[in-house]
Parts: C-alpha cells; sequence; structure tokens
C-alpha cells in the first residue's frame, strides 16, 4: 500500500513539474554584451520546415532576438490553424505557404503586407502577390523520379513525357500520392490540368488508371512503400521532387558519384511549388516579423535551403551547394496554373479526380 | 482526509456519484466539450446563422453514407477477427504459468505504440511483393509471382486492426477472467456438462461484461481508423475520420468536416449507450477466486493449448515484430547496426535535429505526466459510474467515453479556437500534450478499471463498514487489492497511448520537444537510404521503450495484487 501512494506521488509530482510549470523555452542566456532582454519572435510553419541553427543565431545576435519555432503537422494543417487563430495569432510569421494553397491565404486576410528591400533579388515568375501579402522564400519542382538501376536492368528507356505512363510498357510501374490527403499528390494533378486543360486531364487520368497506376496516400508511404529505389516495392516510377535524386546521394551511406535515381525533367512534365512566408496580422511584433521576412530572403538563410528542406532558393544570388549543383536540376519548363484558378478549380478538380481514378 | 461538512454531507448525500464525477467533468468540459462545441460553432454557424450551403454534399452524394457504412461494417470485422483470435490466448495467459508468458504480453502491447507508416514499412518486410514469406513461397514452390498479394485490401486492413488490438482484448479479458471462481466450472463439469457446455452456459455469460467492454474497446479505434486505412488500405478505402481529414485539411471544407464529426460522435455515443445500459444489465457481483490465478500445465492438453497460444501470439505480434527490427539492420552493405551508430553519433546542424535520448526523455516525461492524469480522473470516473445508478450514469458513461471516438483534427482546430484567452492560452504549451494523452487515455483508463469495481461483491465492503472501517479504509483494503491488477493494466494503456499518440501530438507538439513518433516522421520525411534506416532505427528503439516501461510498471505492482 505505502508502495502505491509512494508511486502515485512520484507519478503526480512528475505530472505537475512536467505540465504544471512553463517550460524554460529555448532559454538561450543572452550575450553578456546585450543589454535588454532579447524579444521573442515566434514562427509558424509546417514539419518539413528545417534551418541550421547558426543560421537562425545569426539572426538572433544580429536583432538581439529569440527565435521560438511552433511546427505544425503540414503544410495544409498548419494554414488552416493559423487561418482559425485569425485576430489572435498563434505566431508573429508564419512560413511555408504552398503556392496550391496561395489564394485561401492570401484571402483569408491573416498576412500583412510588406515589400521586402530584398525582393529585388527574387526573380518574377516566383512573386505571385502584387500586394506582397506573401513573399516567395523557397520553390521546389514535384515532378516523376525513376529508379535507374530497375530500368537498366529490364532494358527499358525511362519515361521522358507525362503521355509516356499511359503506354502498354509502363503498365503496372507508376505510384502517385492522392490529391486528396497529400500536397505533392496535388501539385502532379495540377501538373496534369496544365499539362492537358481542364477538359482534357481527366482523360490523362483515365488511361494511367487504365494502365494501373497505384495510388499512396501520401509522399511517404509512396516513396518508402513503393518506390523500388527506395523500398521493397514494386514501382520503379514515382511523383517526388526534382532534387530527390541529391538527396539520394547525400543520404546514402557512402556518397556514390552517381545518384541511383533521377528526375523527369521534359518541359510541363512536373509543377513548380513556390513557399512563400509573411508577417501575420495582429502580431505585436510586426518591426522584428519584417526583419525575420528580410533574413528569410537574404544570402545566408537561402544557402541554407536546399540541405535542410530539399528544395532551392528563391534568391538568384545563393549559391547552390556542390551535391545540388551535380545531382538536382530544376525543370526549365514547369506547368504552372494561375493562383485563382487553383483556388476555384481545386475542390472540383480532387473531387472529379476521385471519382475517376479511385471507383 | 478532510470529513465532509455538514451541507456538503447532505449534499453527497443527495447525490452521492456527483462528487467523484466531478473533476473528470470539470477535465472533459474545459478539455474537450469547449472546443469541440466551439469548432462545430464556427464550422456550422460561420455568421451565426445556420450554414446549408457547404453541407449540401453530405445529403446530395450518396458519398459519405458509404463511407459510414464501409466504416462500421470493418470496425464490425476486425472486431469479431480480433476477439476470435485473443480470446483463447487471454485464458491460457490468464491461466497457465509457462516460460516467457511474461515476455509474450509484453510483445503484445508493443504494436499499440507504433506509428502506422513504421507497421506499414514491417508488414511489407514481412508480407510484401517483395517480403520474406512471399520469397520464401517462390523459392519453396518456385514460383513466378508472389502469391500472397494482400496490399491496398481489406485483409491488410483488419490484419493491421488485429495486430494493434490483440493486446487489448488479452489484457482486458484475461485480467477478468483470471478473477472467475472455477469452482462454478467445475460444479457444473461434476454435474456432468461436457466441457463445450460448461463453457458455453457458465463461463461465457460471466465473461460477458469483459468480452463486450474489449470488443467495444476495439470497434472504437477500428471505426476511428485513420493511419491503417490511409497508409495499408491506399486510397480506394476512407472511414468518417479519414474523411473529416480530408474535408479539414486539403478542402478546407470545416462545415463539412465538423458535420461528419458530429455524425462520428453521435453515433458512437448511440452505440456506447446502448452498451452501457446492456453492461448494466449483465453485471455481476462475481465471488473472487481465492486460488493462485496462474499453475504451470499439468497435462498434455493444457500443455498443447499454451503452445497453439504462443504460437498464434508469435506470428500474430513477434513476426512483424522482428521484420521491422530486421529492417532497421539491414544495410545496404549487409547486416549490421550503423543506423543506430549514425542515430547517436550525428550531430546534424539543423535546429530540429533531436538527439535519440532527448526525444527517448520526452516521450518518457510526457507519457508518465498523462498516465498520472489519466489514472487519477480514470478513478475517479469509475468510482462515480459504480455508485451511480439510473438516469445519470447511463448518461455519464457513455460521456466518458466519447473522447476516444474524436477526429484528432477536429479536437486540433478546436484547441485552436477554444484555448486561446489566459488563463487557457494553452495553444502553444507544453502542457498541452499530456493533456491531450490524457484525455485519450482516460476512456481506456475507466473501461479497465470499471468491469473490475463492479465486481467488488458489495457485501465485502459492508461488512468492514459494519466492523467500524472509514469509508476511505474500506476503499484502501477492500477495493484496491481487488482493483490493483486493473489499475495496473490501466496504467499500461495509459502509457502505451500516450508514447504511440501522434495524431493530437502533431497538432500541439514543440519543434524543442518532439515525441519518438514525431522523430520517426521527421526523418521518413525526406529521401534516402540513411533516414530510412534511422527511423526503423527509432521505431525499434521506441519498441524497446515501450517493453521497458511495461516491465517497469509491472514490477512498480505490489504482489498481492497479483498480475494482468
Amino acid at each position: 500500500m505505502k508502495r502505491f501512494l509512494a508511486v502515485t506521488a512520484i507519478l503526480l509530482g512528475l505530472a505537475l513539474s512536467g505540465c504544471g510549470s512553463e517550460p524554460a523555452e529555448k532559454a538561450k542566456p543572452a550575450a553578456p554584451e546585450a543589454q535588454a532582454e532579447p524579444t521573442v519572435l515566434t514562427v509558424m510553419t509546417h514539419d518539413s520546415f528545417s534551418v541550421s541553427a547558426e543560421v537562425i543565431a545569426e539572426f538572433e545576435k544580429a536583432n538581439n532576438a529569440a527565435v521560438k519555432f511552433l511546427r505544425t503537422s503540414g503544410s495544409g494543417a498548419g494554414l488552416n490553424q493559423a487561418i482559425l487563430a485569425k485576430g489572435n495569432p498563434l505566431a508573429d510569421v508564419f512560413v511555408g505557404v504552398d503556392s496550391t494553397f496561395f489564394s485561401r491565404a492570401v484571402e483569408s486576410g491573416i498576412f500583412d503586407p510588406y515589400a521586402s528591400p530584398a525582393l529585388a533579388d527574387i526573380p518574377d515568375s516566383l512573386r505571385l502577390d502584387p500586394e506582397n501579402r506573401l513573399t516567395p522564400v523557397s520553390f521546389g519542382d514535384v515532378c516523376l523520379n525513376y529508379d535507374k538501376k530497375w530500368f537498366a536492368d529490364k532494358g527499358l528507356t525511362p519515361p521522358a513525357t507525362l503521355e509516356d505512363l499511359t503506354k502498354p510498357e509502363y503498365r503496372d510501374l507508376t505510384v502517385v500520392e492522392n490529391p486528396a490527403t497529400s500536397s505533392p499528390g496535388l501539385a502532379f494533378l495540377l501538373a496534369t490540368v496544365s499539362a492537358f486543360g481542364e477538359d482534357g486531364y481527366l482523360d490523362y487520368w483515365k488511361a494511367l488508371a487504365a494502365n494501373g497506376v497505384k495510388i499512396a496516400d501520401s509522399w511517404k508511404s509512396a516513396y518508402w512503400g513503393d518506390f523500388t529505389a527506395a523500398s521493397d516495392g514494386t514501382r520503379p516510377i514515382v511523383v517526388s521532387y526534382a532534387s530527390s535524386p541529391a538527396a539520394e546521394v547525400f543520404y546514402a551511406e557512402k556518397k556514390p558519384a552517381e545518384a541511383p535515381t533521377a528526375a523527369v525533367l521534359g518541359p510541363l512534365t512536373g509543377f513548380r511549388q513556390i513557399e512563400f512566408a509573411g508577417v501575420l496580422s495582429g502580431t505585436g511584433k510586426p518591426e522584428l516579423a519584417r526583419k525575420f521576412i528580410d533574413f528569410l530572403l537574404s544570402r545566408s538563410f537561402q544557402e541554407d535551403i536546399p540541405l535542410q528542406m530539399w528544395v532551392y532558393p528563391a534568391n538568384v544570388h545563393a549559391e547552390l551547394p556542390e551535391v545540388f549543383q551535380l545531382h538536382a536540376k530544376a525543370l526549365d519548363v514547369p506547368a504552372s496554373l494561375d493562383p485563382k484558378a487553383i483556388a476555384e478549380g481545386r475542390e472540383r478538380w480532387i473531387e472529379a479526380w476521385t471519382t475517376t481514378v479511385l471507383r | 482526509m478532510v470529513g465532509p461538512s455538514a451541507t456538503e454531507e447532505q449534499a453527497i448525500r443527495l447525490k452521492p456519484a456527483l462528487l467523484p464525477a466531478l473533476p473528470p467533468l470539470l477535465f472533459l468540459a474545459v478539455f474537450y466539450f469547449h472546443p469541440l462545441l466551439s469548432i462545430f460553432g464556427l464550422g456550422l454557424f460561420p455568421d451565426g446563422t445556420f450554414d446549408t450551403d457547404r453541407l449540401r454534399g453530405l445529403v446530395a452524394s450518396d458519398y459519405y453514407l458509404r463511407t459510414l457504412w464501409f466504416t462500421t461494417w470493418q470496425a464490425a470485422a476486425s472486431t469479431a477477427l480480433t476477439l476470435a483470435l485473443a480470446t483463447p490466448a487471454a485464458y491460457v495467459f490468464s491461466h497457465y504459468e509457462f516460460p516467457g508468458r511474461r515476455i509474450l504480453r509484453t510483445l503484445t502491447g508493443i504494436p499499440f505504440v507504433l506509428p502506422t507508416i513504421v507497421v506499414a514499412a514491417a508488414f511489407r518486410a514481412l508480407l510484401g511483393p517483395k517480403g520474406l514469406v512471399n520469397e520464401t513461397l517462390m523459392a519453396l514452390f518456385t514460383l513466378d509471382a508472389p502469391p500472397i498479394r494482400l496490399d491496398n485490401t481489406i485483409w491488410i486492413i483488419l490484419l493491421a486492426h488485429v495486430f494493434y488490438n490483440f493486446t487489448v482484448v488479452l489484457r482486458i479479458v484475461g485480467g477478468f477472467w483470471s478473477k472467475l471462481d472455477p469452482s462454478l466450472v467445475e460444479a457444473a463439469r461434476m454435474l456432468g456438462a461436457s466441457r463445450l457446455r460448461a463453457f458455453r452456459e457458465v463461463t461465457l455469460p460471466l465473461l460477458a461484461p469483459a468480452l463486450i467492454t474489449s470488443g467495444l474497446l476495439v470497434f472504437i479505434f477500428c471505426f476511428c481508423s485513420f493511419g491503417v486505412i490511409l497508409v495499408l488500405g491506399g486510397s480506394r478505402f476512407a472511414t468518417l475520420e479519414v474523411a473529416i481529414y480530408r474535408q479539414a485539411v486539403h478542402i478546407f471544407n470545416l462545415p463539412m468536416a465538423a458535420a461528419l464529426s458530429l455524425v462520428q460522435i453521435l453515433f458512437t455515443f448511440c452505440l456506447m449507450w446502448a452498451y452501457t445500459w446492456l453492461q448494466r444489465r449483465t453485471g455481476h457481483r462475481l465471488r473472487q477466486s481465492a486460488r493462485p490465478v496462474a499453475r504451470p500445465c499439468a497435462c498434455l492438453r493444457e500443455r498443447l493449448a499454451v503452445v497453439s497460444q504462443v504460437a498464434v501470439v508469435c506470428v500474430l505480434a513477434g513476426l512483424p515484430l522482428a521484420a521491422l527490427v530486421l529492417q532497421s539492420l539491414r544495410t545496404p552493405h549487409g547486416m549490421g547496426a550503423d543506423f543506430y551508430e549514425t542515430l547517436f553519433t550525428t550531430s546534424e546542424s539543423s535546429l530540429f535535429f533531436v538527439p535519440p535520448m532527448a526525444a527517448i526523455g520526452n516521450s518518457v516525461a510526457f507519457a508518465t505526466a498523462a498516465l498520472a492524469l489519466a489514472l487519477i480522473l480514470g478513478l475517479c470516473a469509475a468510482q462515480a459510474l459504480d455508485k451511480s445508478s439510473g438516469r445519470i450514469g447511463a448518461l455519464l458513461d457513455p460521456l466518458f467515453m466519447l473522447p476516444l471516438s474524436t477526429s484528432a483534427v477536429t479536437l486540433g482546430f478546436g484547441f485552436i479556437i477554444a484555448l486561446d484567452e489566459p488563463p487557457l492560452d494553452l495553444r502553444s504549451s507544453l502542457a498541452l500534450v499530456p493533456l491531450a494523452h490524457a484525455l485519450v487515455a482516460f476512456p481506456f483508463v475507466v473501461r479497465t478499471i470499471l468491469p473490475v469495481m463492479r465486481s467488488i461483491p458489495a457485501n465485502l465492503r459492508e461488512a468492514a463498514a459494519m466492523l467500524g472501517a472509514s469509508p476511505w479504509r474500506v476503499w484502501r483494503l477492500v477495493d484496491l487489492p481487488i482493483l490493483g491488477r486493473a489499475v495496473a493494466a490501466a496504467a499500461v494503456f495509459a502509457f502505451t497511448v500516450s508514447l504511440g499518440e501522434f495524431g493530437a501530438t502533431v497538432f500541439v507538439a514543440r519543434p524543442q520537444t518532439p515525441t519518438m513518433p514525431l522523430a520517426i516522421y521527421r526523418f521518413l520525411g525526406q529521401p534516402g537510404v540513411l533516414n530510412y534506416g534511422q527511423a526503423m532505427a527509432m521505431s525499434s528503439l521506441l519498441m524497446l521503450v515501450t517493453a521497458a516501461g511495461f516491465l517497469v510498471l509491472e514490477t512498480f505492482t505490489p504482489r498481492e495484487w497479483g498480475e494482468f
């Protein structure tokens, strides 16, 4: 009995210490020369956001700030959380609005306009918002990847166009993500809408379904579950990113001279996903939040992007790491759609896709 | 304990059930109903008026009816299968002593905490087209194509549900069974009943509350199944939970998500209400067995029974888990512990890199806090339900079960808009993690403890009270020793639920304090052999931590409480 009470007391103590007191949140000791307490800047972002510790430290030091990150489950869920908290924002800055959700983000009115001087280094093709409520930070091309060894072993030519996937020799070879549950899946659906038009994309998907395309719920299960180059799966073609081959080299145990996978880079075969950041309306620290936007476009952050998140920096002056230069290529002619058209069509396209492909 | 004042005493006498029910009710009101109602309000009445526009789809297409139908029948099938496979094992594990019993029972608990994506990897390593079983079969019978094709079929969904929920039936039914007085069956046998008849007419009716309890828990889990359906079933299958997620996160149709959540909650509430009504009618005050719980096998028949059930557990839980460990050791150049080494030595520069020890520490700390909270609330709730009869109990009981059946997305969004003002601006507080975990674990605790509490004969308490024991002393000396096993089982459940919880954590977790499942998801977020290997290594560590947690809990359980 005593033992039970003792255990209960211990557990209770742990419980209280675990949840009662607000934890020392990233209690970085202030630099000795800093006079004032650092201002805390809260940055809300999605779960695949990443950055080097020393790059953030640079910003913190320069602005006498402490950056606190709030990561949410995915780009869609995170944006929705931010919109629900409208007026009483959870954070000061939001990083990682995906271009497929662009219109919703802008129309929700949760972002304050800010024209960063660093925008001069960003190409026009990435700047979708003339009012600068959202600032482009990075981009990645969602496209087909294939297992080089598999195709070499079979003596088969890898696909070069979207149409190729509907040919008999590529039967049962492709896995794509469900656009209703996955953001690369949605991007790829948009690529087909852009390539074949609103009248033609469903016919393409019908042909793809007839040719045995497999649908996975997420990039994780497609890549790690079905893609032959990464798993025990049976599909040598997968929808991933143009930079994935570079990641395969970087995260190999012994760096190979050549990537085991390759991206299909033909014109209009992939969709360019742009990621944006913005200052959340209602923040108490607009000055610092704007400085953070400037910092996101600065070379030190931009050059950190490739190896942390495996996408391309938006800043044209940012230098790419070697593994990117050697093994990654962006699409020359990515598919693109007007954000307005995406906002109006997305739900309809997904519904139509669902009834065409999943039934 | 301070004695109640005169007026309080009156109040207690008037509504004796209400006092212990207060803490759990208050907890639910703040952390469950408040967020839930807020999100329903926002979803269904965006401008103060009922918004029908975006709900039209619910009535217009039969998609949602079909989804509801699929949700229900797959849950029923999964439950039936789990009960059929786990009940014999529950008997053997609660009645016989054999080497490796504790280890095997611990093994069945581990699936409970594994993220679906990891389970999918384990199943593929075992049963996939290039899996262990298929390659063996192809080599043995010189086949050209893999004979077993389970991927994206209903079978793999059912199999995964059995894999996940086996332990629920094993522990709840086993714990209850070991308490049944064997002399009842012996009497029936003496009077000439066959073994089967004695089981059907004596044991089965007595066992009914535990069977219903565990079956219901399994049903609810499968009814709200999310990851298993998405990852293993592919996109052709959707449960209500999956539909809610799609509507809320990818189509931004909050009214539809709210409406679907409401359907799901109402459906479970009705189910629960019917179940609690049934349980009240079949509840028994049982005579406690005075004999030692488990004994060694006495004859060949018993030995065979043990061997067959051990085989079932090994195949169902052991093989996939072994496949997973194998996967974590399979490097591009043969077997080795490379991934574990890199897990502990890589000095990644990312701000978000979490050393494995930190993730383990976070997970264990959160789980311990959630366990304590869930146990306290659950004990209060069970006490209240045991004492209350009639309408209050009939309403409270299903109410306490609701958190189990609520979509993490709905609740997560609810937290954002409901808990946003001081003193309850918990949206980014660390406390939200154990609170959310306790919310999910608490119904388990109630369900595990309540049947045992109800089985305590009233005359035991009365005798003690008559002899002058205070209520506290009666509880301590009569109730607690009998409840001990159930409390320990409940603690294990709460601990595992928290260790493996992903859906709610992802909404509330802070980057500086990720749990092990979150760390696994981070590794799986990027291509490259190393990431995959590290995810598998981390999953194996999660298994290890779970097993260690179980063993610690079992060691802490006083001997006189027996085993669970």
